[in-house]
């Protein structure tokens, strides 16, 4: 048979794994659900939790396909397909591709051939496997040192789970601030400059960026507007009975605004500047 | 299935049989293509291409499972580290509802809220994926038009933006240290950034919980 990276057979095969998340995520679904009922939980309540979920998730999986679309120039549609609806993220993805892909001398956006794309595959999967084994291995047991430690101290238990969202939301805020620093590092050009490590030529060479110094508050101005849309929406919600609803969709709605108002941000703060 | 067996025994029998079973099947991808095609691996590139990616994302996925295990309940790990993006859908989406329901991660009522929040978003991202790929073509344009183009890439910040205000207000607290720690880290340390922020996410979480330790010892929580 010979060989393409969108070759129909890789689309079938690929299609099967997905099915079988599918169904992974269906079965779970269906008894977590059916524990729902039996616990007496409100089936209002759990519908909600679909509904809010499943809109929530919209946004988030658009900019997945676009993921989608930036590895299949090289790849073919069918593997980064799979990649993305699999653990891994585009990052994680694309970075085991280039390292895989330079150690074969496979350069630019070339596509490999059947034995450099097996490579590939080889590369990305056993790479990112940890949690997939791991989670069998360690959860009952971290999730019994959860239940002693709540029987224990019911109030430190609470904390502490606070404490982990809280410690995971801290690391993001901060990552939004990483390039303000932009702002206090012009060279004569007024320009920010920024070393990145690239692959040019199946080499890793340094390269330099320009950006304008004040794109760095993009970021920053995207996550205020999300935020203060947040908190405007929990103000009308609790304000206004028949605003209730707004307070199920306040996320989705302030990630929509949050993502549009980048688009004025950037036209006013500017961004990378070819020199 | 024994009738003593609770609830979260079960989980733990059902998630166990499907992630090894959804290991095999992605181990077997490689293995059929080289088969069908009649194509051996590169060892060489194997090796090198191992070497480069492995042991980091090995030590990140060892820390991220003990990290978000607690927070995700055990069916929504189970999911989460079956379908991933976990930091930027499958976590917020969990943690949304278990605000919204005003559960508990840790009770049996956040496990089932989580489990369902996660299994939803995980179907609406596959569903939007095969979408996305049955209409490639016409879609290309649209989603790489340059004056959308910035939109997608501030999703993190439009996500966190939303997600902060909810639990930084109610525990800001348990927030200023960590919060305080982080920025001044990212805003003076080059490296850290887009790649690295989630090699950061243990470290502040270990972080906090020290801290809110030493706060609820001293009588401040």
């Amino acid at each position: 048979m010979e060989f393409s990276v969108n070759h129909p057979i890789l689309f079938v095969m690929v299609g099967f794994i997905i099915a079988a998340v599918l169904a992974q995520s269906a079965f779970f679904l269906i008894k977590a659900w059916r524990r729902g009922k039996e616990l007496g939980m409100d089936k209002k309540k759990l519908r909600k939790v679909a509904t809010t979920a499943s809109v929530f998730t919209i946004a988030p999986a658009v900019a997945i396909v676009i993921s989608v679309l930036a590895l299949s120039k090289k790849l073919g549609l069918a593997l980064p397909w799979l990649r993305l609806s699999v653990v891994g993220s585009l990052s994680y993805e694309a970075i085991a591709a280039e390292n895989t892909s330079n150690a074969m001398g496979l350069i630019g956006s070339a596509s490999p051939n059947a034995s450099q794309f097996v490579t590939i595959i080889l590369v990305m999967t056993l790479s990112i496997m940890v949690g997939i084994w791991l989670v069998p291995v360690v959860c009952k047991k971290l999730q019994s040192g959860m239940v002693s430690l709540e029987k224990r101290d019911k109030k430190w238990a609470d904390l502490f789970s606070s404490s982990m969202f809280i410690g995971m939301i801290a690391a993001f805020v901060g990552f939004v601030f990483c390039d303000v620093s932009r702002l206090w590092s012009a060279n004569a050009d007024g320009l920010a400059e920024v070393v990145k490590k690239v692959t040019e030529n199946g080499e890793k060479v340094e390269k330099t960026y320009y950006y304008k110094t004040t794109s760095g508050l993009v970021p920053v101005c995207v996550m205020a507007v999300s935020a203060v849309v947040m908190i405007i929406l929990g103000l009308l919600s609790k304000k206004n009975k028949k605003a209730a609803w707004l307070a199920d969709y306040a996320l989705p709605i302030s990630l929509l605004i949050g993502m549009a108002s980048a688009i004025p941000f950037v036209a006013l703060f500017g961004g990378e500047v070819k020199v | 299935m024994k009738q003593n067996m609770t609830y979260m025994d079960k989980v733990h029998k059902w998630g166990t049989t499907w992630n090894l079973s959804m290991m095999v099947l992605l181990l077997a991808f490689p293995v059929v293509v080289a088969l069908l095609f009649n194509a051996m691996p590169d060892w060489q590139g194997l090796l090198m291409g191992l070497l480069a990616t492995a042991p980091m994302y090995w030590a990140v996925g060892v820390v991220e499972t003990f990290t978000y295990i607690p927070m995700l309940g055990a069916g929504g790990s189970y999911l989460s580290f079956v379908t991933g993006n976990i930091s930027n859908l499958k976590m917020p989406c969990a943690l949304n509802a278990l605000e919204q329901a005003e559960v508990k991660a840790s009770s049996e009522e956040g496990e089932v809220v989580s489990t369902i929040a996660i299994a939803i978003s995980s179907i609406v991202t596959t569903i939007i994926i095969i979408l996305g790929v049955l209409l490639i073509v016409p879609l290309t344009p649209v989603l790489e038009n340059p004056i959308l183009t910035p939109a997608f890439d501030q999703m993190i910040p439009a996500l966190f933006g939303g997600l902060g205000v909810a639990f930084v207000s109610r525990n800001w607290k348990i927030a200023i240290a960590p919060v305080t720690l982080m920025l001044i880290l990212f805003i003076t340390i080059p490296a850290l950034n887009a790649g690295t922020v989630g090699i950061m996410v243990p470290v502040s979480v270990l972080f906090t919980v020290g801290i809110s330790r030493l706060m609820y010892k001293k009588g401040m929580l």
